[in-house]
């Protein structure tokens, strides 16, 4: 399936300007969300999350470094660079360091697909929707590699209950998912957002369309809860019980990685979840009578910031949750997953089809 | 006697009237009953029973004595002796409390254990092995609890002399 | 029972019976694993080691390991005076240094057998609600953080501060305060005293209403807690516990009441304890809401005292402090209602020396903690860590 070429002309054009062989616009294209992604994931988020808690708990946070701690994280970030690489002489070296290596690189693939304006697009597959669910699996063999490979008890308990919710977990999300594909009729993420555009604003997104969507909504984004391995589903990493789960024995930029793959996945599933559900890079705001506020807030530019506003927007209701809930067990976890979230995502899968056939 | 008895406290007449109990039924087996008031206590005398001694005085009816508040190691080194403290009391019906003093040979002594009588007293008397060596018999896990285990010597007893290195570190500072 | 897996050949079945205790049965040939949790880990409190023979994420047997943080408490006492023995005190519960200056200037004071003037009692009434709720703030916090929430943690400590910054205005001392002398105080009260403690009441009293909303009443937490490390009231008190988790366990038995000392027969508070409505009576949310509760009774006991206490222009605060302390040759055991359960000192003198012949210390943590092994057979990880943490022990008490 080809994306409307009217809206992929600039991206077009980009893609096809070159100063002599070498393919700068390209590049660019390529290189934009995944620059901005590394730089949002290693400052912005590490952060958010640590002034978000702060000021959730009464504290300041960091207020050292730069004005108002806004250079900690780079600090931080240097000091783990300048950390001893340790391999535990016990480990088997081979997974413990590709371990990190795939969760990195398993998070950051599934960027190629998300669209972060009517331009900007890595890869605009026709399978996209797909593609990102599938390519977010592979953290799992990164997990199992990082707990298998630390050689120690609690790393594997964690990377056992890991693979157990993470695998466990993707059943309901891709359900809900699979909804918010029904509705759009295709799988291309770029197609799907341009469903949801409209002059309505967010009259247009699939939550607010059709009476159905805020259950396979809701359910998406319990599960990607788990999926990141965010609290109140924290259980790989549950520190008062595994010590820190799956990457126990990891310090210095490995630990680092595994951390920027924890966020980088956090702003994928939030970005999904505004893709399927909230009409991704579409502006909210409605044409009202003379006053075009949806045409004056569209464009590449606003795309791509109302696309991170609400990703943003949904980390911050990760870090709330997080910072607010206790952990579950592990039991209550999965009965959660196997008797409360698949069974109503069937339902919304049924109720979506329902509605798609009668509207 | 009776003079003795009305000056008593309240609280010591209480353990009084609940060793005469003990005594009725256990007789030459424990010592005169001490009347202090800080803290009224007897002796078993014949440590062998003091098992028996314990049993009864949790099941009898009027005693009760289900709260094991204390197990303390003393050593008595006048007497050549190592002994324990419990102080024991009843929780939900009575008020009264009683100290039991049990005690046995510096070298080599035992004593019967109660942990079967009172969970309390399993740790406990693991630490008063652990602080003066006496062997509580049938206890079901008696090491030590708070030395290391191959520490050397019984560190409350009053001739203790520590040990110059404990594995290759300079023990006395 | 409850099956949570279906049999069939070759596989496990996971059998959660009716005292919620999971058991394994299995056609597989599968084996133990030995899980050596601690010393150094996040949710034991310490230097607590539980050696945990585990069947996947099934305790099969946990064996508590002390000693890591042994400081020969009692050998020191035969060494020093017994004046000097209180900032020992201090150091053994360190989140309750009141309590535990308390409970031994009482015993020695039953062995001098001196009277206490009226206001001094009063002051230490009123540190050592101060001190108890600060213990219980403690408590509650990392409770809630081995349960992985982490906010009430923090505030917790943010109004544990205010608690510290008063005990730290009249004693000099945040934690570790010697104030508590034997036949009186360190010093008087500073003049505002009375002002500041009100006024720390009616700031606080909110603050329990909002950490009741956020933690105890929470779906998740009750979840987690409830019907978790059942302790039956009779097996308790074998046990020997004391304090909240006997009250936990739905025993009417605080030592304010039943072996009353200082100025707490004239005080009214009531010693909550569960009424299995909200939980099941012995679990640990029953011995986390008596906690919860006893911080308002604290309250209001402090209240009381305020109002009670006298004023004396000039007091001093040492006047019947003893110059010279040798007690009379005897036994006592003397003991008070630390945070944590019974508090009690065992003490022999001589009537000769100025140093006590045997100083034992009967701590409550050490005691609740013997009950670990029987609570923790076939429980999960996690349950595991929710039973620690109810059981609220300061491991400097422990092993002493």
């Amino acid at each position: 399936m080809s994306s409307s070429p009217s809206l992929n002309t600039w991206s077009d054009a980009l893609s096809g300007f070159s100063i002599g062989w070498f393919p700068l616009g390209l590049v660019i294209v390529a290189v934009i969300p995944l620059v901005f992604i590394a730089l949002y994931a290693l400052t912005y988020g590490v952060y958010g999350e640590r002034k978000i808690s702060a000021f959730m708990q009464d504290r300041l946070g960091p207020m050292e470094v730069g004005f108002w701690g806004i250079l900690q994280t780079l600090a931080d970030i240097l000091k783990l660079l300048q950390k001893e690489d340790i391999v535990p002489t016990a480990a088997d070296k081979f997974l413990f360091v590709i371990g990190p290596g795939i969760l990195f690189v398993g998070s950051f693939l599934a960027f190629a697909v998300l669209p972060f304006g009517p331009a900007f697009i890595g890869a605009d597959l026709n399978v996209g929707l797909f593609y990102a669910v599938g390519i977010v699996a592979i953290e799992v063999v990164g997990i199992l590699a990082a707990g298998w490979g630390s050689n120690n008890k609690w790393a594997l308990y964690g990377a056992v209950r890991s693979v157990a919710q993470i695998v466990s977990y993707e059943i309901p999300a891709s359900i809900a998912l699979l909804c918010a594909a029904m509705l759009a009729g295709t799988l291309s993420m770029q197609q799907i957002t341009v469903m949801q555009t409209g002059p309505g604003g967010f009259m247009h997104w699939f939550l607010f369309n059709n009476p159905i969507a805020w259950l396979p909504f809701l359910i998406y984004f319990i599960s990607s809860l788990a999926e990141t391995n965010r609290a109140p589903f924290d259980i790989p990493e549950a520190e008062s019980e595994l010590v820190a789960g799956y990457f126990t024995e990891y310090s210095g930029m490995k630990f680092a990685v595994i951390f920027l793959a924890e966020y980088g996945s956090m702003f994928m599933v939030s970005a999904v979840l505004a893709v399927a559900f909230l009409g991704g890079w579409a502006s909210p705001l409605p044409n009202i009578g003379g006053l075009h506020l949806n045409d004056m807030t569209s464009g590449p530019a606003w795309g791509a910031f109302w696309i991170i506003m609400k990703g943003f927007f949904f980390i911050f209701v990760q870090m709330w949750l997080r910072w607010t809930l206790p952990r579950l067990r592990v039991d209550q976890l999965m009965y959660l997953c196997w008797k409360v979230l698949t069974p109503f995502a069937l339902i919304a899968f049924v109720l979506t089809a329902v509605w798609e056939i009668y509207r | 006697m009776e003079e003795a008895a009305n000056q008593m406290s309240p609280a010591v007449r209480e353990s009084k009237t609940a060793y005469d109990n003990i005594k009725e039924r256990f007789g030459e087996a424990i010592s005169e009953f001490d009347a202090n008031p800080t803290m009224p206590f007897f002796e078993v005398l014949d440590a062998s029973r003091w098992v028996d001694i314990a049993l009864y005085m949790r099941d009898n009816s009027l005693l009760q004595f289900n709260y094991m508040a204390c197990l303390s190691g003393v050593d008595y080194p006048d007497e050549g002796k190592v002994g324990i403290v419990c102080n024991l009391e009843n929780i939900g019906k009575y008020t009264h409390k009683l100290a039991v003093k049990v005690k046995c040979q510096r070298d080599g002594g035992s004593i019967p254990s109660v942990s079967c009588v009172w969970h309390t007293a399993n740790w406990h008397e693991r630490e008063a092995y652990d602080m003066y060596g006496m062997v509580f018999e049938g206890h079901p896990d008696l090491r030590r609890i708070l030395c290391p285990e191959d520490w050397t010597g019984f560190p409350l007893r009053k001739d203790y002399q520590v040990q110059e290195t404990y594995h290759g570190i300079k023990v006395p500072y | 029972m409850q099956e949570l897996g279906k049999a069939e050949s070759n596989s496990t079945r996971i059998i959660r019976q009716d005292d919620k205790r999971v058991i394994i049965e299995k056609d597989l040939d599968t084996e133990y694993m030995v899980l050596s949790m601690g010393p150094q880990h996040p949710s034991t409190h310490g230097v607590l080691r539980l050696e945990c023979i585990t069947d996947g994420e099934v305790v099969v047997e946990a064996e508590p390991y002390l000693g890591y943080l042994h400081r020969c408490f009692e050998k020191y006492c035969e060494n020093v005076d017994y004046p000097a023995i209180v900032p020992y005190t201090d150091r053994m519960d360190y989140l309750a240094g009141m309590n535990s200056e308390l409970a031994y200037c009482i015993t020695v004071e039953k062995l001098l057998d001196i009277e206490i003037p009226r206001r001094v009692e009063f002051i230490r009434v009123i540190v050592s609600e101060l001190n108890r709720i600060a213990s219980h703030l403690v408590a509650i916090g990392t409770y809630a953080i081995d349960l992985g929430a982490f906010t009430p943690f923090l505030f917790c400590f943010r109004d544990r501060e205010h608690i510290m910054s008063l005990l730290e205005w009249i004693s000099g001392a945040r934690m570790l305060y010697n104030y508590i002398w034997i036949g009186g105080l360190a010093y008087d009260v500073p003049a505002d005293f009375k002002k500041r403690v009100a006024e720390f009441i009616a700031y606080f009293k909110p603050k329990v209403v909002e950490l009741y909303k956020l933690l105890t009443e929470n779906e998740i937490f009750v979840k987690r807690t409830y019907d978790i490390g059942i302790m039956p009231a009779d097996v308790a008190i074998n046990y020997g516990w004391s304090g909240p988790m006997l009250r936990g366990s739905g025993v009417k038995w605080d030592l304010r009441r039943n072996d009353p000392y200082s100025i707490y027969p004239e005080l009214d508070f009531d010693v909550p304890v569960p009424d299995g409505k909200f939980s099941v009576v012995g679990d640990c949310l029953s011995r986390h809401l008596v906690r919860a509760l006893e911080i308002d009774e604290s309250l209001k006991i402090i209240s009381q005292c305020l109002d009670k206490m006298p004023e004396e222009p000039n007091f001093n605060s040492r006047a019947v402090i003893p110059k010279r302390i040798r007690p009379k040759a005897g036994e006592v055991y003397g003991r008070a209602e630390n945070p944590r359960g019974e508090l009690g000192y065992y003490i022999v003198s001589d009537g000769k020396s100025t140093k006590p012949v045997r100083c034992k210390a009967r701590s409550s943590c050490f005691v609740n903690l013997s009950a670990m092994k029987d609570l923790s057979k076939g429980q999960l990880i996690p349950d595991l860590v929710a039973i620690i943490g109810s059981i609220d022990i300061v491991l400097g008490e422990v092993d002493r």
